[in-house]
């Protein structure tokens, strides 16, 4: 894999991904000419149900491939990857928010953060408590998921997914399970921790609220150039 | 954190879990049981021959004899003269020849009348010789004495000095007490052998008892023997003159074929308890199998965010297989646990009704075999599940999807 440097964190062109339904009729979701994000930049992305943000997120994290088309996540093209090279640059260089949380039911906070860390550098105990220092939950390190609030397991998600240091950071609707004090103390933490860490972080979200803690808000429907027809297979 | 995982895995699922461990001990437990307590039990009795190489007895059965002569179980098949005696210890290839008497009991332990050769350096196994404890003696031809096995002492509650009046017949009838009174003199020392369930008495003892026919004071009830070493050929030739060419003696030899034949009548209830164990076998990995694929589908979406995370596809296949190895290991650990309990239930039950001593943890080779059956049958139950986990679609997995 190239070294990070100064190279973007993310680039994207030419995607293309469609699904094919039940009927047999294939729908395309994503059709994006060119998208970038610099290194260390903050940037979020604006839809509503179903554009797809989702299957973006998956596809630059290298958990789906599309159909045509290159992903770059820190100099490495994610696209020309086995699944078995995405999954370690998915373990090594990016961290993923996820809307409800998905933290394992048995293991505790900190165990949580660790598995973070355990497909990349090495589960480490220490690394994950400063990560759940960072986030303020440092006391409730041991605390298992269903002892926490909504909020804390949001940040012990957002510990996790800093981790590891990644170069990028993907949080998809990252504060749709939370109220909107919650949302915002999370949208903070995320944008204070990528900035400390020089992560860059691509926020996938349609709450107002979350978007207009960005400077600046990309309307998936604009850089999303799907064919409005569908094709018969 | 694989072994976390799989720990966890294991703990969230408490239930099943234990329900699959439970079973896959007790498929465990009966295939070791069945395995170790046939064989076990037959080397015991072969072992417990005493060091004899064959009895000489009335003419009947042999396995009787065997019985009656070494395991103190059992009638006797009828009696021999003194004569015969004679005879067969005047052969050149007769190393030891070991006269005894049946036909008493104290309290249902029975007496055995034998010679104070019985004393007198006689092996019961190799570099172990009969002895009387320290503080008692060996008793004395002709005398109302008696040197009493460690296990009758320990159950009758005698020690050195105590006296009694011994029963006729080999089962306790309180109407039939002889009139003449024992003295205990020594206590054997323990043989781990069916010399410590009786009371060991000179051949008058027995012979002479009121009530006992005078015209048959000199009968006996059988000969042990033990040949010289390396006279194998001797119990050939006596096995021609007994009990091919005579017709009023029975030569029991070998001894170890002869209970090899007693075992092999139980041969269709050993197969019997085999085919029990294979099937609890067989239960217990369907029962891994549903206890691992349940738990894998609950936690699909634990799964899908350990691939989001980056856990590639082989670790999730050594998650789930870690999980029915997890559940197969405990249950052969609790499995030798309950082949303990079953193994120390038959040893004491061996040991007090028989005297023989059953090795529960001597060598078989179902020791390996039998936990790598039940791991092995573990560790398949978890494919299937496994091979779900391994096709596990991430993007399905952790829905919803925006």
């Amino acid at each position: 894999m190239k070294a990070m440097g100064s190279t973007p964190a993310l680039i994207i062109r030419d995607l293309v991904k469609t699904f094919t339904a039940p009927s047999g009729q294939r729908t395309e979701v994503l059709r994006i000419p060119f998208f970038q994000l610099e290194a260390g930049q903050q940037r979020a992305i604006r839809g509503e149900s179903g554009l797809g943000k989702t299957t973006l997120m998956h596809i630059i994290a290298g958990i789906m491939e599309p159909d045509s088309g290159f992903v770059a996540v820190g100099g490495t093209e994610v696209t020309g990857l086995s699944e078995a090279r995405r999954d370690r640059l998915r373990a090594e260089r990016i961290g993923y928010v996820f809307q409800t949380f998905n933290l394992l039911q048995g293991l505790s906070a900190v165990e949580n953060v660790m598995l973070g860390l355990a497909f990349g550098k090495g589960a480490e105990a220490g690394a994950a408590l400063a990560a759940l220092e960072r986030v303020g939950l440092a006391d409730r390190a041991h605390y298992l998921p269903r002892q926490l609030s909504t909020g804390q397991q949001q940040r012990v998600a957002v510990a996790r997914a800093l981790a590891n240091r990644p170069c990028l950071i993907l949080a998809d609707e990252p504060t749709g399970n939370l109220d909107a004090a919650r949302g915002r103390k999370v949208i903070d933490l995320l944008r204070e921790s990528a900035s400390e860490l020089g992560s860059a972080l691509l926020v996938a979200s349609h709450d107002p609220e979350v978007l207009s803690a960005f400077d600046q808000a990309i309307d998936l429907a604009a850089l999303n150039q799907v064919s409005p027809r569908e094709e018969e297979v | 954190m694989l072994f976390l995982l799989i720990r966890r895995g294991l703990r969230q699922h408490l239930v099943s879990t234990a329900v699959a461990v439970l079973l896959v001990a007790l498929g465990m437990g009966l295939v070791v049981s069945v395995w170790v307590v046939r064989a076990e039990a037959e080397q015991s009795f072969t072992r417990s021959a005493s060091g004899f190489d064959a009895v000489l007895g009335a003419r009947g059965s042999k396995l009787q004899l065997v019985l009656n002569g070494l395991f103190h179980q059992e009638a006797s098949p009828g009696n021999i003269t003194a004569e015969d005696y004679q005879q067969v210890k005047a052969l050149p290839m007769v190393d030891r020849a070991i006269p005894i008497v049946v036909g008493d009991n104290f309290r249902g332990v029975r007496l055995v009348g034998v010679s104070d050769d019985f004393f007198q350096n006689l092996e019961y196994a190799p570099d172990h010789v009969y002895t009387v404890e320290p503080g008692g003696r060996a008793f004395q031809v002709g005398q109302k004495e008696a040197v009493v096995g460690s296990l009758a002492a320990h159950q009758l509650g005698w020690s050195i000095g105590t006296t009694f009046h011994p029963f006729h017949g080999l089962d306790y009838n309180p109407e039939a007490q002889h009139s003449e009174i024992f003295t205990v003199v020594g206590l054997l020392a323990p043989t781990n052998t069916p010399a410590d369930r009786v009371i060991w008495v000179p051949l008058e003892g027995v012979q002479r008892l009121g009530g006992h026919d005078p015209a048959a004071f000199t009968d006996l009830s059988a000969v042990l023997i033990r040949f010289k070493p390396g006279a194998q050929a001797a119990g050939l030739m006596l096995d021609t003159r007994y009990n091919r060419q005579g017709k009023r003696l029975t030569l029991a030899w070998p001894v170890a074929s002869i209970l090899g034949d007693l075992f092999a009548k139980f041969a269709w209830f050993e197969q019997a308890l085999q085919a029990l164990a294979y099937m609890v076998a067989v239960v217990a990995g369907a029962s891994v199998f549903s206890s691992v694929y349940s738990s894998m589908s609950a936690r699909k979406r634990d799964l899908a965010i350990l691939r989001a995370l980056g856990a590639h596809r082989g670790f999730l296949i050594a998650a789930v297989l870690g999980e029915s190895a997890g559940i197969g290991l405990l249950g052969c650990a609790l499995g030798f646990g309950l082949y303990a309990a079953i193994a120390s239930t038959v040893q004491e039950i061996l040991r007090t009704r028989i005297g023989v001593l059953f090795e529960p943890w001597a060598w078989n080779p179902v020791m390996v075999w039998g936990p790598v059956l039940m791991l092995a049958l573990s560790i398949a139950a978890g494919i299937l599940p496994a091979w779900r986990a391994y096709r596990l679609s991430v993007a399905d997995g952790l829905s919803p999807l925006s």
